[in-house]
C-alpha cells in the first residue's frame, strides 16, 4: 500500500494553474525514460496468480539491479487470458503480455533488458495509449520492431470496444493518483471549476444523453436537476458500489483499476448539485476495491482535489466509504440509504423521492459506480460526442461482464445498440466445444433470459425492457444446450428467497412460494396447474412489492416460461428434462451408434456406473448413476444423450 | 357533494376517491383518508400510533395521476392534488385476495387471519405451511411500537428473506424491555405470548422474564418493577406513582367517590 503521508510531491494543488503544472509533470513521470513493467492485479488477476508474477517480476527487477518501473494495475478486461503484463517502454507501443508466470515474467524482464521483447509471448500491442479517442503517443504506424505482434484494438475482442468507463483500467496503477492525472484525468474537474456554472454542466449531462448505468435506466441530468432545486441543507452525492448480482463485476473493476475516476465524476457531480459530502457503498465481498478506494480518497485529499477549497476555489466536497455488510437489496436506493445510516438494509416506498428526502432526511443523489466514472469524459469530450455514441435513447457506452458458455469471458464495453450477437459471438468468440447456444441471462437475477432468437436484439435500455428483460446493472451469462432454463429460473429465484430483506408479504412470502413451485417442477412433481399458480404468483409480487428487488424478481421466471414454454411442460409433462440437469428427470444412455468404446467415460464415472470394454459399445448402470452429466462432457463422440 | 376536511397547517388538494371528488389536505395518509370516509381497507400492518410501514400489502389501492396508474398501499401513500384513487378494481381484489392468502399460510390458524381471509373471499390457502414460525405475520408493529413509541427497541428483526424474524439482541433475555405490554396489545394475531408465575411477568416469546411489584393493598404482583421504574422516570417529579393495582384502584376511588356522596 502506498501512503500518502510524508511523500515529497504531495503538496495540494492550490489552482487550476497549478494543476496544469502538475499535469505536465505526471505526464513527463508517467511517460519516462524508465521501461515501466505492470501486472494486472484486480481481483481476476490475482485469482489467476497475479501476485506470484508480481512477486517474481519486483524480484528479478531487484536482483538484476534493473532500473524498471514495476508498478500494479487493474484489469484490462480479457479476464481469460490473466495474469497479464504490460511493458511500456519508450519509444515503443505498449506491449501486453497473457497467461503470465513467475516464472516467465522474471524471462521477459531479463529479455528485455536486453533488447528482446518475446513477440511470441505477446496478447498484442497498443498504438495508442489507451482505447479511448485521446492518446498522448501514437504508433498506429511505427510498431518498431514488434510488427508480428497483432495490434490489440484489432484483436476480436477488442476491435468493437470502445472504453469510457474502463478507459484507465489496466492502464494506470490504481494506487497513483499522478498516473491518473498523467493520462487526463482531473482535467474535467479544473475545466468545471475553473470556468462552468453548475447548471451549464446538469444542461451539458442533459445533452449528453447520460442515463444512469445501474438498471433503471433514469435520466442522470433530471436526477441532478431535482435535486439541486430541492430544498434543504446539507445534500449528499451516493455512489452505488453494491455489485451484488451473480456473475457481474464491472463496478468491482473500475472501483479497483480507475478509483479516481468515480471520485472526479462525484466532486464534478456534487458541484453540479450543490452537495459538499458523499459517500461511496462499497459491498463487503470486495476488500480490493475498498482499500483501493480508500487510498484514492486519501491521495485525492492530500492533493487538494478533494476536501475543502479544492484547487483554491470556494467549492469544497468530501467523500467517505461506507462498507455493505453483503446484502444484495441494500443495491436498492431507499435500502442503500438505509444502510449507510446504520440500520438494516429495509427500502420503503418511494412516494417522496430521494432527491428530496434520502440519506438522513437531506436531498440525495445516488449514482451507479459507471455512471460516475462516465461524468468526467462527457466534460472533457463535450455532450455531442458522447450522444453520437450508441443508440437512439440510450447513449455511450454500457460495460458487460460475459461470463458461463463462451469463448472470452471478461469484460466488455461496447457503444449501446450492439446487438447481443455482436458481444457474444464476434467479442466473445460464441459457445465453446461446439455447443449450441441456448439462452442469455441478463440483469442478473432481476433479468430475463433471453432465447437464441433475440440474439439480433440491439442491447438498449428499452429493447432489453420489452423483450421481458432489463439492462440491470450489466451481467450477461451465456448458456448453452447443456443448460437448463427452469433450473436457472430455480436458481434465481432460491437466489432472491435469500436476499429478500423480507420487508412485505409480496416479495416475501411470494418469491419462496415461486420457488416452491419452480422446485416441484424440477423434481417432477409438478402438474399442469402449477403453471397457472406459477403465473399468478409472478404478476403478484411485481405489481405489489415495495422495491425494485421484488418488482423485478419474477424476471428470470416469466421470461423463461414465455421463451421456452416448451421445456417447462417437457418437466411436468413427459417428467423430463431435456437438457439432462434436473437429477430427477434425466436418464443418460450411450448411443450405441456413436460410441467408439474409448472408456473416457467408464475413467471419468465418479460411481463407477458406466461399464464397457474395448471395441464394445459402454452401457450406463442407471441404478449407480448418479446423473452428474461428467461422462457427457467428456464423451468426445457426443455418444452420451438424454433420453 | 364534495365532502370537505378541515385542514390547519396544509392547503386543501382535490382528490378523487371511488369516483366521489373531495378536497383533502394535502400529504395526508391515503388510508387515513379512506377510513375516515367509511371505505372498508383492510390491514394488519397499520397502527395510528406509530408511522405507515407498507409490509402486509392489504391496504392496496389502485392510484392514477395524470397518465400513470399504479398499484400501491395506500398507507404510505399521501394525498397529492388531481390523485385518483380506486379501491375495488379488479386488480385490486386479485392482489388484497393473494396477499391475504400468502399471509394466512404462514399462519392458518389464527382466528383474526380466518376472518379477514373469509371477509375477502379467501378459503383454504392453496400453499401449505411449511415453516415453524407461530403466529407472527411479521408486520412489524411490535417493533415499530417498542422503538418508537416506548423508546425501549427490546425487539427488532432478526435475518432477511424466509429467515426473518423478531427476537430480542441474540434471542437472549431482554434488558431492556420493562415490561409495559405495548407489544402484545398492538400484535393482530395474538403470537406474543406471556404469563405471570411466582411475582414475576414471563414474556415467553422474547425469552424475558421480569419482576413483578405486589400490590400494597392485596397483596398481589400487579406490574413489572421496571415499569413502574420507567414510567417514574418520565414523570420525573411532576407525580408519584402508587404501588396499588388497578382493582384496588378503582375500589379505594368507589370509596373516596361514596364518601364524598355521603358528605353533600
Amino acid at each position: 500500500m502506498i501512503s500518502t503521508a510524508g511523500k515529497k510531491d504531495t503538496e495540494r494543488i492550490k489552482s487550476v494553474q497549478e494543476f496544469q503544472g502538475k499535469q505536465a509533470y505526471s505526464r513527463s513521470k508517467f511517460y519516462s525514460d524508465k521501461v515501466r513493467v505492470s501486472v494486472g492485479a484486480g481481483t481476476c488477476g490475482l485469482a489467476n496468480g497475479a501476485a506470484d508474477v508480481l512477486a517474481g517480476l519486483r524480484d528479478e527487477v531487484g536482483t538484476s539491479g534493473l532500473d524498471f518501473l514495476v508498478r500494479q494495475t487493474g484489469c484490462i478486461g480479457y479476464c481469460q487470458v490473466e495474469p497479464v503484463v504490460d511493458v511500456l517502454a519508450p519509444g515503443l507501443p505498449r506491449v501486453f503480455y497473457h497467461y503470465m508466470s513467475a516464472g516467465k515474467a522474471r524471462q521477459l524482464v531479463r529479455a528485455i533488458a536486453e533488447g528482446d521483447f518475446h513477440p511470441d509471448w505477446a496478447l498484442g500491442r497498443l498504438s495508442r495509449d489507451q482505447l479511448l479517442v485521446r492518446s498522448e503517443r501514437d504508433f498506429s504506424s511505427k510498431p518498431n520492431g514488434l510488427s508480428t505482434v497483432p495490434k490489440l484494438e484489432e484483436l476480436p475482442f477488442y476491435k468493437a470496444q470502445l472504453k469510457i468507463a474502463l478507459r484507465n483500467c489496466g492502464f494506470i496503477d490504481p494506487h497513483d493518483i499522478e498516473e491518473y492525472i498523467a493520462t487526463g484525468g482531473y482535467s474535467a474537474l479544473a475545466q468545471v471549476l475553473a470556468s462552468i456554472d453548475p447548471e451549464d454542466i446538469i444542461d451539458l449531462v442533459e445533452k449528453s444523453g447520460l442515463r444512469g448505468r445501474g438498471g433503471g435506466g433514469f435520466l442522470t441530468a433530471r436526477k441532478w436537476r431535482a435535486c439541486r432545486q430541492a430544498h434543504g441543507y446539507p445534500k449528499y452525492v451516493l455512489c452505488n458500489g453494491d455489485e451484488g448480482d451473480p456473475g457481474a463485476f464491472m463496478d468491482r473493476s473500475i472501483m479497483e483499476g480507475n478509483p479516481h475516476a468515480i471520485l472526479e465524476g462525484m466532486t464534478i457531480g456534487a458541484y453540479a448539485i450543490g452537495s459538499d459530502s458523499g459517500y461511496v457503498y462499497v459491498r463487503l465481498e470486495y476488500p480490493l476495491a475498498v482499500e483501493n478506494l480508500q487510498i484514492a480518497i486519501e491521495q485525492a485529499r492530500a492533493y487538494g482535489l478533494l476536501g475543502p477549497n479544492i484547487l483554491g476555489t470556494d467549492f469544497s466536497f468530501d467523500v467517505e466509504i461506507s462498507r455493505g455488510a453483503g446484502a444484495f437489496v441494500c443495491g436498492e436506493s431507499t435500502a442503500l440509504m438505509a444502510s449507510i445510516e446504520g440500520y438494516s438494509g429495509e427500502p420503503r416506498a418511494k412516494h417522496i423521492h430521494t432527491s428530496e428526502k434520502g440519506l438522513f432526511g437531506q436531498p440525495t443523489n445516488l449514482n451507479n459506480v459507471e455512471t460516475w466514472a462516465n461524468v468526467p469524459v462527457i466534460v472533457n469530450e463535450g455532450a455531442q460526442w458522447f450522444a453520437r455514441i450508441g443508440g437512439e435513447h440510450s447513449k455511450g457506452t454500457k460495460v458487460f461482464s460475459v461470463v458461463g458458455k463462451v469463448k472470452n469471458t471478461g469484460l466488455v464495453e461496447v457503444p449501446m445498440g450492439v446487438t447481443l450477437r455482436d458481444i457474444i459471438y464476434d467479442i466473445c468468440g460464441g459457445v465453446p466445444d461446439g455447443r449450441a447456444f441456448k439462452g442469455v441471462q441478463t440483469g442478473g437475477p432481476s433479468g430475463g433470459c433471453l432465447p437464441e432468437s433475440l440474439l439480433d436484439l440491439p442491447v438498449d435500455f428499452e429493447r432489453l425492457v420489452e423483450a421481458g428483460s432489463m439492462m440491470g446493472s450489466g451481467g450477461m451469462i451465456v448458456m448453452d444446450d447443456h443448460s437448463c432454463v427452469v433450473e436457472l429460473a430455480r436458481y434465481f429465484t432460491e437466489f432472491l428467497t435469500r436476499e429478500s430483506c423480507g420487508k412485505c408479504t409480496a416479495c416475501r412470502e411470494g418469491i419462496v412460494r415461486m420457488l416452491e413451485i419452480l422446485e416441484q417442477i424440477t423434481c417432477g412433481k409438478a402438474v399442469r396447474e402449477d403453471m397457472d399458480l406459477l403465473d399468478e404468483l409472478c404478476c403478484y409480487v411485481k405489481d405489489n412489492s415495495i422495491c425494485g428487488l421484488g418488482k423485478s424478481a419474477a424476471n428470470p421466471t416469466l421470461s423463461t416460461v414465455k421463451y421456452y414454454r416448451d421445456e417447462y411442460l417437457a418437466h411436468i409433462e413427459q417428467r423430463r428434462c431435456p437438457a439432462g440437469v434436473c437429477r430427477e428427470l434425466t436418464k443418460f444412455v450411450v448411443i450405441p451408434d456413436r460410441c467408439k468404446a474409448c472408456g473416457r467415460c467408464v475413467k471419468t464415472c465418479p460411481v463407477k456406473a458406466v461399464r464397457g470394454r474395448e471395441k464394445v459399445a459402454h452401457t450406463i448402470d442407471q441404478d449407480k448413476c448418479v446423473r452428474c452429466g461428467a461422462c457427457r462432457e467428456v464423451c468426445p463422440f457426443d455418444s452420451i444423450a438424454v433420453a | 357533494m364534495i365532502a370537505v376536511f378541515e385542514s390547519k397547517k396544509m392547503p386543501l388538494v382535490k382528490t378523487v376517491v371511488n369516483g366521489k371528488h373531495i378536497e383533502v389536505e394535502r400529504d395526508r395518509w391515503a388510508l387515513d383518508v379512506l377510513l375516515e370516509m367509511g371505505v372498508a381497507v383492510p390491514t394488519l400492518c397499520h397502527h395510528p400510533a406509530v408511522e405507515p410501514y407498507g409490509a402486509c400489502r392489504l391496504c392496496v389501492v389502485e392510484a392514477r395521476k395524470g397518465k400513470w396508474t399504479w398499484l400501491t398501499t395506500s398507507c404510505d401513500l399521501q394525498i397529492r392534488e388531481g390523485l385518483n384513487i380506486e379501491t375495488d378494481t379488479p386488480s385490486v381484489i386479485r392482489s388484497r385476495r393473494m396477499s391475504m392468502e400468502l399471509i394466512l399460510s404462514r399462519a392458518p390458524h389464527v382466528e383474526s387471519l380466518q376472518r379477514l381471509a373469509a371477509d375477502l373471499g379467501v378459503g383454504r390457502p392453496r400453499f401449505g405451511p411449511h415453516y415453524d414460525i407461530g403466529k407472527c405475520i411479521l408486520c412489524g408493529l411490535c417493533v415499530r411500537v417498542c422503538d418508537r413509541l416506548i423508546g425501549a427497541s427490546a425487539i427488532s428483526f432478526v435475518g432477511r428473506g424466509r429467515r426473518r424474524s423478531v427476537t430480542t439482541p441474540f434471542g437472549a433475555a431482554s434488558e431492556s424491555c420493562t415490561g409495559c405490554g405495548a407489544c402484545i396489545a398492538v400484535c393482530p394475531t395474538g403470537h406474543i405470548r406471556s404469563f405471570v408465575e411466582e411475582s414475576a411477568l414471563n414474556i415467553e416469546t422474547w425469552n424475558t422474564r421480569l419482576e413483578m411489584i405486589d400490590c400494597k393493598v392485596c397483596g398481589t404482583p400487579f406490574t413489572a418493577a421496571k415499569l413502574l421504574e420507567s414510567v417514574q422516570g418520565r414523570l420525573g417529579k411532576g407525580g408519584s406513582l402508587e404501588r396499588v393495582c388497578s382493582k384496588c384502584r378503582r375500589l379505594q376511588m368507589c370509596k373516596r367517590l361514596g364518601e364524598a356522596f355521603h358528605q353533600v
